[in-house]
């Protein structure tokens, strides 16, 4: 407590120096955001404060504050994450979509409630509509219903479906590759899901058989 | 699961043909109506009273001179006027920051032990019923945070961009789920916070009674939780990072009015 007070203390000060008459200036609000953020975190199970450090990504779309970015700088941010992509090490991108599907149903881990090891679900109904028997789904993200009917996969292993497959892929371990300040989380990329999740989870997207796609 | 069986449930009461998306927020809204009959938070706001009132702690003094802003002893209208910036610790507190100041001074307590004080535990089990009273004092009223002391202005501006702080491995901020109207995370409206009538329907909600925990959450566990589910580190209990969230949603909601303390699912 008295360490929050003496920070406290300092912030005034601060503020005092910077003139009572106008707003605070940018540079004021940026230090008092950063110090707040020190003081206020701590580690707790698997929840770390080194979470809270932040790659130019989420750096940029915290300071664009919900406005679209510099398009020289989304694409840049883009394509930084594009290079994150890890491809099927054995070139295989499709799994089970029965898999999937508990996968997607999954809203659990990586909170500081989730023990350690546990595997992460893909949290994916929280967001979005997927397949059409599954009512209590989010609206955040857009609607997958028939995802890989609507883009034309017939047969997920022919060449046609490689574009689509590829790009799938890609959006799954890294959605900042094709959305700088996208809302979806780098399931591959932050070591959410593993390929053979990540699997099980296109198959629930691209395979016809999927309830998805029928 | 929750959310599922919570569905079930709502679709139950709805002719089967209803369109099943906006029929179920609605039964939602009705289960919540029936049982706002009978807010089990008024237990909590009773047993609150008699806290404020109570002579307690090592000082053996009661609450009843606590400066919640308003002057020492003025408990109605004060929740829709926090949180504001306080002379005497020189730092903009939310309530329960503030309530944190009156049990150290007035009482005697350490406010760094209730802080560190596990939820629903001793005296935080204390702040429950303290909060739901003094919110209840408020209902009705309408939000209006001061903003013109320059510690409260940057406090703003402070909960401004922590709400739109990405991190974690998930990458979510306040903003990934609050930011925008008509969202839900699966069949749970979500407010936006960044304006009215979210942010006064929102913030304006807590203390809330949590039917699915049974117990009384105040703003600090509820935003606890939020950073929970976002992925982040703990936030302290009455920290900055909460009380900076607290003006940002508290001043976006200005002129809404308190419901607080509220009933959820």
């Amino acid at each position: 407590m008295k360490k929050t007070y003496k920070q406290a203390g300092m912030l005034a000060l601060s503020v005092l120096l910077a003139g009572c008459v106008t707003g605070p200036s940018p540079q004021d609000v940026a230090q008092a955001t950063q110090k707040v953020m020190k003081s206020s975190f701590r580690d707790q199970g698997i929840a770390k404060t080194a979470w809270l450090q932040q790659d130019a990504s989420n750096q940029a779309c915290s300071q664009a504050q919900g406005a679209p970015l510099d398009e020289k700088l989304a694409q840049s941010i883009e394509q930084a994450n594009l290079q994150t992509v890890k491809m099927p090490s054995d070139g295989k991108f499709i799994g089970d979509w029965r898999e999937g599907e508990k996968i997607a149903q999954n809203g659990r881990g990586m909170t500081w409630s989730d023990p350690p090891g546990s595997a992460n679900g893909g949290s994916c109904y929280n967001c979005h509509q997927i397949s059409k028997e599954e009512l209590s789904f989010g609206s955040i993200g857009p609607s997958l219903y028939h995802y890989g009917k609507l883009r034309g996969v017939a047969d997920p292993a022919a060449a046609a479906s490689k574009p689509i497959v590829d790009y799938t892929w890609r959006k799954l371990w890294n959605a900042k590759a094709y959305n700088a300040c996208s809302g979806m989380p780098r399931f591959g990329h932050a070591g959410i899901l593993n390929e053979t999740q990540l699997r099980h989870v296109m198959a629930l997207l691209l395979d016809p058989s999927s309830p998805v796609n029928r | 699961m929750k959310w599922n069986l919570l569905g079930v449930a709502a679709l139950g009461l709805l002719p089967l043909s209803a369109v099943a998306q906006k029929s179920t927020a609605e039964g939602i809204a009705e289960y919540r109506a029936m049982l706002a009959d009978g807010n089990p938070a008024e237990l909590f706001e009773a047993k609150g009273e008699a806290l404020w009132k109570q002579a307690r702690g090592p000082k053996n003094a009661s609450l009843a001179q606590c400066d919640l802003g308003k002057g020492p002893g003025v408990v109605k209208g004060a929740f829709v006027e926090l949180p504001r910036y306080f002379a005497d610790t020189g730092r903009v507190q939310d309530l329960e920051s503030r309530l944190l100041t009156c049990m150290e001074t007035l009482q005697g307590f350490s406010a760094e032990a209730i802080a560190k004080t596990p939820f629903g535990r001793d005296e935080q089990k204390t702040l429950e019923s303290l909060v739901a009273f003094i919110s209840g004092e408020s209902r009705g009223m309408k939000f209006n945070l001061p903003q013109s002391h320059p510690q409260e202005k940057l406090m703003y501006a402070v909960g401004k961009q922590v709400f739109y702080q990405r991190g974690g491995p998930y990458d979510f901020s306040c903003a990934s789920c609050h930011g925008e109207d008509n969202k839900r995370v699966r069949l749970q409206d979500l407010p936006n916070l960044t304006k009215n009538p979210g942010a006064g329907d929102g913030f304006g909600a807590w203390p809330a009674y949590r039917v699915s925990s049974g117990d009384l959450w105040g703003m600090q566990r509820r935003l606890n939780d939020c950073y929970r589910q976002q992925r982040f580190p703990f936030p302290g209990y009455a920290s900055d990072v909460t009380i900076a969230l607290g003006v940002f949603m508290g001043v976006n909601g200005k002129g809404g009015v308190s419901t607080a303390p509220a009933l959820k699912r």
